[in-house]
């Protein structure tokens, strides 16, 4: 069960600042280790980041997952941009379209437990993050 | 817009970041910094990011082009206080920082810097004659 989502605009670097403070407020909350919430912090600040840049904007819903079976944060980060062209190849470290390292799409992957991205040329990019606590 | 405060201690600079940075606000002491290494022939930069919860890509590339830059520019480096859980999350992420100089606390990495122009005085003293 995911309970009490909250929703973040993300259209400035200031939102990409308050997305990092909101997750760090639920991983501490849903009792993650330090480990753990860095990981987690530091993966949705990458994709906030590429939300902005590259999705020109959009939205980022944060959810505690507390249910039976495990008890963590899951992100959904989502926006109306111009997609993806090449899913597999911006996954691949050192690859960028923008000015970061190139580390961002695939280096969020490593951090978290969970990660699903869907996106399509002309509409947009959805990418949903979990990390749980151990 | 606030700005992040550079210190001059002798031939070395200190900038200490206390807060969560905007990418805005890291990409402006970039370009100070660069600055007051010209203005103030500073020959060492101490960066103390103990306060800081994590170092995402961004903050990473501010950080190896901050230390890229400093050495064209005659000036050596030194990243201290970083944390943990940083670290850990770092190399994981695959941005291990190559080119950028650590050390575990302040008054270790001002004894690199230190150390630097001690050394170079001494080579100087040397050359006088």
């Amino acid at each position: 069960m995911a309970t009490t989502t909250e929703t973040l605009a993300i259209v400035s670097g200031d939102d990409v600042v308050r997305v990092r403070q909101k997750v760090r407020v639920r991983a501490t909350e849903a009792g993650l280790s330090l480990v753990d919430q860095t990981k987690l912090i530091t993966a949705a600040s990458e994709l906030a980041r590429n939300t902005l840049d590259y999705g020109k904007g959009g939205h980022a819903d944060i959810m505690t997952v507390n249910d039976t079976a495990r008890r963590g944060v899951r992100i959904v980060f989502r926006d109306q941009g111009p997609g993806i062209p090449d899913v597999a190849l911006a996954l691949t470290d050192g690859f960028t379209s923008g000015n970061g390292l190139g580390h961002g799409l695939g280096g969020a992957r490593r951090l978290v437990d969970d990660f699903d991205i869907q996106t399509a040329v002309g509409q947009g990019t959805t990418v949903t993050i979990a990390r749980w606590r151990k | 817009m606030d700005s992040i405060p550079i210190l001059k201690i002798g031939s070395a600079l200190l900038v200490t970041i206390q807060v969560d940075m905007h990418d805005q606000l890291a990409t402006q002491l970039q370009e100070d910094l660069t600055t007051r290494i010209v203005e103030h022939h500073a020959r060492g930069v101490l960066i103390d990011i103990s306060a800081l919860e994590i170092v995402d890509s961004f903050i990473g590339r501010m950080l190896a082009n901050i230390a890229s830059v400093s050495r064209l520019l005659d000036a050596d480096t030194v990243v201290v206080g970083m944390r943990p859980e940083v670290a850990i999350t770092l190399v994981e992420l695959g941005l291990g920082l190559p080119g950028v100089k650590t050390a575990l606390n302040a008054e270790r990495g001002l004894a690199l810097i230190g150390g630097v122009a001690r050394d170079e005085a001494a080579a100087g003293d040397g050359d006088d004659d």
